[in-house]
């Protein structure tokens, strides 16, 4: 007797747990001849709502904890994904790369990860200053994360675009609410499974799956929502700017999935500038 | 004058079914309400909170602040209500009543050794007609839960009748602390006392022990004011307390309470909810509700 075979459900990643979607909707995604590989939630506002509740609890937390714990705890993404990378490689198989390719880009991508997790206890110090002025102040800015991110992955995207997208984000003391992609989910909701595992406390990075058509209003209008990362093709990039006027979300775009750089963090920090009075002895030359 | 009851009144207290309970509770959960009844209901919550703030830090600048919220909930959404009361320790009512007072919004003073309600009779009544004078228009008073829990139903009974008597013209709310009470068939005997005792009000907890108003406990205790009415036509109030911190809940606390007593208490008159944070989130949902826009906690003062 010939067997049937199981398609996974790949369930969303919110708090740190693996929901289904509230709507109990489902969609199947397809490879590039048809062929179903996996069911997939068709995730609705609600979950955005969830998600991004569950994310504003998560932050503080994650941007207090040291610049180099949290250097340690992307380094353990990296080391878990290592270890899963086989996983990765047939997934993305599934999705039509061939094997030398998906090996390619599963190493690029750990390789990025530890390139963001060598930044998180340094970018603050490359990118803050100390600025001279006239008055007897000692003047200095330095980063602080602009709160919640809120994520919209490139349609054409797949594991090193989300980890690109990602990983400067949360580098930089945010949480994230990510929506996958909709044509290639699988990878995100694996890699889900990579930072359950990996020490990333619960709702910092929340990912959900579904239609982006439906998903990007309810999250770039949300007034918790701090900022947004949107590619710069997408058809609502727009939209997007419209609906974050009314919290002045910032909305950022990054070009490829190529770059990699010290902006990508610092996209989503705000410089934050304190004036210090100091004693300024005789009208001596500024000295801190 | 009413009637007074003495603890050989008070009919033998029904046993609760705690599986039939939760079975109804869940049922209120499920009803379906739809967007305009929704908006209603919010704004009825609003207008049936107690603002409360019962810490040992509590200072004159944070009541005010409190006091403030209660008349101005959001002063950039026009036509909202106001709360019902203000919730304080008898140290405030002054400073409070003499902020909200204005605002036809009551007082409601903690008394009776609130929250352990430790402290003998004098000293119970002493703190009771300090917040009376003071100018408190409701009292929340805590029963004895040791003495409850040993069976010494008398004093429980006698205890809330004395207070009862101080309180004058201000409205008796009787906290039965029900996370301390273990069983609902406890938390049904301790309603009956407490009505049959004066109360003008029944309330389900301090909001100091965890759980507080859970619905079973809160159902249990709508149930037993049913029965009174149904036995003597005479309504008594609800007030639940502590936990509960969503607008969703609160909505589900008014289908229980539209269902199990009727439209007659479905007004600040006999329901109130006892909360801090919920205020807040109701707001949010209004102004969701009425945008489309998910809202921040941000945009909102404190409480």
């Amino acid at each position: 007797m010939s067997r049937l075979e199981v398609l996974k459900t790949y369930k969303i990643f919110i708090g740190g747990k693996f929901p289904r979607t509230e709507s109990g909707r489902y969609y199947k995604a397809v490879n590039s001849k048809g062929v179903p590989v996996a069911n997939i939630c068709l995730s609705s506002r609600k979950d955005v709502r969830n998600a991004v509740q569950i994310a504003r609890k998560a932050q503080g937390p994650w941007q207090e904890r040291s610049a180099f714990n949290r250097g340690q705890i992307l380094y353990r993404i990296a080391e878990i994904l290592e270890g899963r990378s086989s996983q990765f490689v047939e997934e993305l198989m599934l999705q039509d790369y061939s094997k030398i390719n998906a090996t390619k880009e599963v190493e690029a991508a750990i390789d990025r990860i530890v390139y963001y997790a060598g930044w998180c206890d340094k970018f603050n110090q490359v990118s803050s200053s100390v600025n001279p002025v006239s008055s007897s102040h000692f003047n200095f800015s330095t980063n602080e994360p602009v709160g919640l991110v809120g994520l919209l992955l490139p349609e054409s995207s797949s594991l090193l675009t989300l980890v690109s997208y990602l990983m400067p984000i949360i580098a930089g003391g945010n949480s994230c609410v990510l929506i996958a992609s909709e044509r290639f989910p699988l990878t995100a909701i694996t890699f889900a499974e990579v930072l359950n595992t990996s020490d990333v406390p619960g709702g910092v990075v929340n990912i959900l799956t579904g239609a982006v058509a439906e998903l990007w209003s309810p999250l770039s209008t949300h007034m918790d929502v701090n900022a947004l990362s949107v590619d710069l093709k997408s058809p609502y990039l727009k939209d997007i700017q419209l609906a974050a006027v009314e919290n002045l979300k910032r909305v950022m775009c990054m070009h490829s999935a190529d770059e990699q750089g010290l902006v990508n963090i610092t996209d989503f920090q705000e410089l934050k500038t304190t004036w210090h009075p100091i004693e300024n002895i005789g009208g001596a030359s500024n000295s801190y | 004058m009413l009637k007074a009851y003495n603890i050989n009144d008070l009919p033998s207290s029904p046993s609760v079914d705690k599986v039939g309970v939760e079975e109804r509770v869940a049922r209120f959960q499920s009803r379906s309400i739809k967007n305009q009844a929704k908006m209603q209901g919010l704004k009825m919550v609003l207008s049936m909170i107690d603002l409360t703030t019962l810490e040992g830090k509590d200072t004159p600048g944070k009541v005010r602040q409190m006091c403030f919220k209660a008349a101005h909930l959001h002063d950039a959404y026009p036509n909202l209500p106001s709360v019902a009361a203000v919730c304080v320790y008898p140290s405030m009512v002054n400073l409070a009543k003499s902020i909200v007072g204005v605002h036809g919004i009551n007082v409601a003073s903690v008394s009776t050794a609130f929250p352990s309600g430790q402290a003998p009779l004098e000293v119970k009544l002493a703190d009771t007609k300090f917040a009376v004078e003071n100018g408190a228009d409701e009292i929340d008073m805590v029963i004895s839960r040791g003495k409850f829990l040993g069976g010494e139903y008398a004093f429980v009974f006698d205890e809330i009748a004395a207070i009862k008597e101080v309180c004058g013209r201000s409205r008796l709310k009787v906290i039965l602390e029900t996370g301390e009470l273990t069983t609902l068939d406890n938390v049904r005997k301790a309603s009956d006392i407490a009505i049959y005792a004066g109360a003008d009000f029944i309330k389900t907890s301090t909001g100091k022990i965890q759980p507080a108003a859970t619905m079973q406990v809160t159902y249990t205790m709508l149930q037993a004011i049913r029965d009174y009415y149904d036995e003597t036509g005479k309504m008594v109030g609800m007030k639940p307390a502590g936990g509960i911190s969503n607008a969703k809940l609160a909505l589900h606390n008014l289908v229980m309470v539209k269902e199990v007593l009727g439209q007659e208490w479905l007004n600040n008159e006999w329901f109130r909810f006892g909360a801090s944070s919920l205020a807040n989130d109701v707001l949010m949902q209004i102004l969701k509700t009425d945008s489309g826009v998910y809202q921040s906690s941000n945009y909102f003062t404190l409480d």
